[in-house]
């Protein structure tokens, strides 16, 4: 199991830049009972036999890494999943994308805490690729979007140390704001 | 903090380049790449990529490129921190924990010098490209 839910995001965002999307959405929900996490990309998505294999973490796409076929991303999901009272879906098309869906229970024993969202969702923001990714956070009482396209429209670009410092403080800013 | 907006965002960044503009350029060059595959996440490579950015934000260094890549088939060995400094050799670090993140800035960023006791090793030969 991964260590906290943030990585469990961070892991499953770089299957959607490595499937070729153009557009990726990411929603994080907090509640008191429940935490929802929703990815959704219009990568090249996979075929029905793909997708019942994703779950085996001895699987992984040909051609990704040719002498190693591990791959851990969604069985991980999928344990932690169904450890902490929790389930996933995973809906996915050829050609159209994929969209992967997970609950846990916020208070179970077993639930990895959420771990640092604002570094993630600066990580999720900076892979070199061409790509728009739409962040949502949402809590019972506030919310706040930002999108890949206009953090770089503002700053530039987001590789340089001094763009992603000043990424890093808006977002921070934002989710100090929801929190507080 | 005060929830900043987009608009105010946009000014932070005029006026960092402003004083960019009067200050060297040397580090322009620079790249420090974080593994950040799902070996490198569990490892801690957050964390570090965290380190990395604060180090160079303490020093007022702003041209710096920090970039991420996936498993670089290091496993044994993240988290993984490649350096690419010009006139230096391409080194990856690896075991790289928030300490040692900061040295590398310190040492290899700014002194040139090579962190010795850290580098780890060139990529796997199955992972790089032909």
């Amino acid at each position: 199991m991964h260590a906290t839910l943030c990585d469990i995001v961070t892991d499953l965002v770089q299957n959607s830049i490595e499937a070729g999307a153009s557009q990726i959405r990411v929603e994080v929900s907090t509640h008191p009972k429940q935490i929802e996490i929703c990815i959704v990309d219009n990568g090249k998505g996979m075929d029905a036999a793909t997708q019942a294999r994703v779950f085996d973490p001895f699987y992984s796409e040909a051609g990704k890494h040719d002498h190693r076929q591990v791959g851990l991303g969604l069985p991980l999901l999928k344990q932690t999943a169904e450890a902490t009272g929790g389930h996933m879906e995973l809906h996915s098309e050829q050609g159209k994308g994929t969209t992967v869906r997970f609950y846990v229970e916020a208070q179970h024993w077993d639930t990895p805490p959420l771990g640092n969202l604002v570094m993630t969702v600066l990580g999720l923001m900076s892979f070199r690729s061409a790509y728009n990714l739409t962040f949502t956070r949402k809590t019972q009482h506030d919310s706040y979007q930002v999108s890949r396209h206009e953090l770089i429209e503002v700053l530039g670009n987001l590789e340089e140390a001094g763009t992603l410092n000043l990424a890093k403080g808006f977002l921070a800013s934002q989710e100090e704001a929801l929190v507080h | 903090m005060a929830k900043l907006t987009l608009d105010t965002l946009r000014k932070l960044r005029e006026e960092q380049q402003k004083t960019m503009v009067m200050r060297d350029p040397s580090n322009k060059d620079t790249q420090i790449i974080v593994g950040m595959g799902t070996c490198g996440i569990a490892a801690g490579a957050k964390d570090v990529f965290n380190a990395i950015l604060e180090v160079l934000e303490a020093k007022n260094i702003t041209h710096v490129l920090v970039t991420q890549t996936g498993c670089m088939g290091l496993c044994h060995s993240e988290p993984t921190v490649e350096v690419i400094v010009p006139g230096m050799p391409v080194v990856i670090y690896g075991n790289v924990k928030r300490d040692i993140a900061k040295q590398i800035v310190q040492e290899h960023v700014i002194e040139k010098k090579l962190l010795d006791n850290h580098i780890c090793d060139k990529p796997a030969m199955d992972i790089i490209r032909k």
